[in-house]
């Protein structure tokens, strides 16, 4: 069965185009990569994917229903750009998080034995079960992360979106939770992952798919280099982040973007974060 | 029997009413009013009494120091109940706003009542408002592009500048009146206050306690909590709308221009204490308590003004904790 399918997918603010005629499939069981560059829309296709959006033309299926239509909250988990941005001052704990993913279940009468065992597991699964009575605002990014990740788990969801969800993050515990996030592949699980960097792309996923407004490429992984499409969706003005993780190079998004902004780019559309 | 029940809801807001149909009603209100006045008088009033006694403390015995108590025991706990669900989404003014709009509410009642000699209650008129201006303030926030600060500041100010006009327009004769509901008044409580006041904290309350999921989701992810299918809308306008109840069973105590102090200030105290989200709405309520009942306490000894002491109050526990938080 097919997780999301977008068949030729526009969206513009007022009349800009941010994704034009935007057409493919996911799969269940994929690790799609969606890649681009600053402002190619690529945060914007994901919330569109998941019905967050409704497209101007075109439309988005999500598991065989109209995405905006789709109503079984559990099936789908989102781990947005900005999703740290309350965790860091609102007083709640590890466990309360993840205790969330059960909500879109049982969202007023008492826990089952279900919903607790569900919580207990997704907090063994990504390895935090010592931190569940920790505030989540006192974490590392990297457990941070992992804890929206059990909170995946905990509402069983089938399709799992992220949104640069290491872009803070050491290049040590970017390494770990991508290794996280392909077992958790393995087992079933299919992941639509938005990354600026190419590079842990190319590494974990199994296709790819690059953007800039259009889409430039939608393949296997390992096509992707000898395709032109990165050039061409990233043009000759922007630094093409595909570095070898065996540096540890760490390369700052924020900074990025700030560069982008700097140099006049002539883009117009907005920011692809929402 | 669910007709009379039925006609008894629209009747009460009804001004002028036949006397067949207003039988029903004003048994059922009567029933309501004489339940509470029994507790008001019994219950309060000889808690109140035995504590005069053991404390020596003789102002703990004036009902209208009982019925203050009452008062601020109530919005210490709705206050930093609902001001919890704003504060971390950067909503913090949403209270403000609501308040300075029921104040048009108060105004448009009281110039009802000059102009055209309709008694409408103070307070319904700022409840109504107030509703009316959450849902246009949640409006203002989802469909238009202004940033939500930009459009709460429109709608506070714009309240508030209705109501300064309505004020104007009935020739200054109402605007002695106007005081007690910009700065709060610890002595014109009245018990149709305290009853209001009580009912309406009971709702707040029970919603809370019922919609406590779907409002912590929306709290700490609002996206998260939309993408899993939740109906964010309609918990946003239940937040603004509790929002709205708190801001106006709390203004005749604490004053249209600093009623929002108790949804925001022992919430941002409790957000140094508690390590859970429940345990820091316990210690939020336990704040807004303290601050309510030494607040009214001091007020009534030094002769000060209400609302003032009591933010002054929750100012100093915040800062109490934030040094403590330091030196630990």
């Amino acid at each position: 069965m097919t997780a999301v399918s977008l068949s030729d997918v526009t969206f513009s603010y007022g009349d800009v185009p941010v994704v034009d005629g935007v057409s493919l499939d996911v799969p269940e069981g994929e690790f799609l990569g969606l890649v681009g560059p600053n402002g190619s829309g690529k945060s914007t296709l994901l919330t569109l994917m998941l019905g967050l959006r409704r497209p101007t033309r075109g439309e988005v299926r999500l598991f065989d229903r109209p995405a905006h239509d789709f109503a079984d909250g559990e099936r789908v988990a989102y781990v947005a750009q900005d999703a740290t941005d309350a965790a860091r001052d609102m007083p709640v704990t590890v466990r309360e998080v993840v205790r969330m993913g059960r909500y879109p279940r049982n969202l007023f009468g008492r826990f089952s034995a279900d919903d607790r065992e569900a919580v207990v597991s997704a907090l063994d699964r990504v390895d935090i079960a010592d931190l569940a009575d920790r505030r989540v605002g006192a974490l590392s990014g990297g457990q941070r992360q992992r804890v929206f990740v059990a909170r995946a788990l905990a509402a069983e969801a089938d399709l799992l979106a992220l949104d640069e969800p290491t872009v803070a993050l050491d290049a040590e515990s970017r390494e770990a939770f991508y290794d996280l996030l392909g077992d958790l592949n393995e087992q079933g699980m299919t992941v639509v992952l938005v990354e600026h960097d190419i590079g842990v792309v190319t590494a974990r996923a199994s296709r790819i798919a690059c953007l800039n407004k259009r889409l430039y490429f939608h393949g296997d992984t390992e096509d992707i280099a000898d395709s032109d499409a990165l050039a061409a969706a990233y043009g000759a003005n922007q630094r093409v982040l595909d570095h070898d993780h065996g540096h540890g190079r760490y390369h700052g998004n924020s900074h990025d973007r700030q560069r982008g902004h700097s140099h006049g780019d002539a883009r117009a559309e907005p920011e692809d974060e929402q | 029997m669910t007709g009379p029940v039925a006609l008894a809801a629209t009747d009460l807001l009804a001004v002028d009413f036949s006397a067949a149909d207003s039988l029903a009603p004003l048994l059922v209100a009567d029933a309501f009013t004489g339940i509470f006045d029994w507790f008001l008088t019994a219950v309060v009033g000889g808690v109140f009494s035995w504590l005069a006694g053991v404390t020596g403390l003789d102002f703990l015995g004036y009902p209208y120091m009982q019925r203050a108590y009452l008062s601020v025991l109530c919005i210490g706990v709705v206050g930093p109940l609902v001001g919890s669900f704003l504060v971390y989404r950067d909503l913090s003014m949403v209270g403000d706003t609501l308040a300075h709009t029921a104040f048009a509410g108060v105004a448009l009642a009281l110039f009802l009542d000059a102009t055209l000699g309709l008694a409408v209650p103070p307070l319904l008129g700022a409840l109504v408002v107030a509703v009316v201006a959450a849902l246009v303030v949640q409006a203002l926030i989802e469909y238009t592009d202004a940033r939500s600060d930009a459009a709460l500041a429109m709608v506070l100010t714009g309240g508030f500048a209705l109501g300064s006009v309505l004020i104007s327009l009935t020739g200054g004769g109402i605007s002695v009146g106007i005081n007690q509901y910009l700065f709060g008044s610890l002595a014109t409580v009245s018990r149709a206050d305290v009853g209001l006041l009580v009912s309406m904290g009971l709702v707040v309350v029970g919603s809370v306690a019922v919609a406590y999921r779907p409002l912590v989701y929306v709290t700490f992810d609002e996206t998260a909590a939309r993408a899993s299918r939740l109906h964010v809308r309609a918990v946003n306008t239940l937040l603004s709308i509790l929002t709205a109840f708190v801001v106006v069973s709390a203004m005749r105590i604490m004053g249209v221009i600093l009623v929002a102090a108790l949804l925001v200030i022992p919430v941002v105290t409790a957000s140094r204490l508690g390590r859970s989200f429940k345990q820091s709405l316990l210690y939020g309520v336990l704040a807004g308590e303290l601050a309510g009942v030494a607040g009214v306490t001091v007020a009534y000894l030094y002769g000060l003004a209400a609302g003032g002491s009591i933010v002054l109050v929750a100012l100093a526990g915040f800062v109490a904790v934030a040094a403590g938080h330091r030196l630990a």
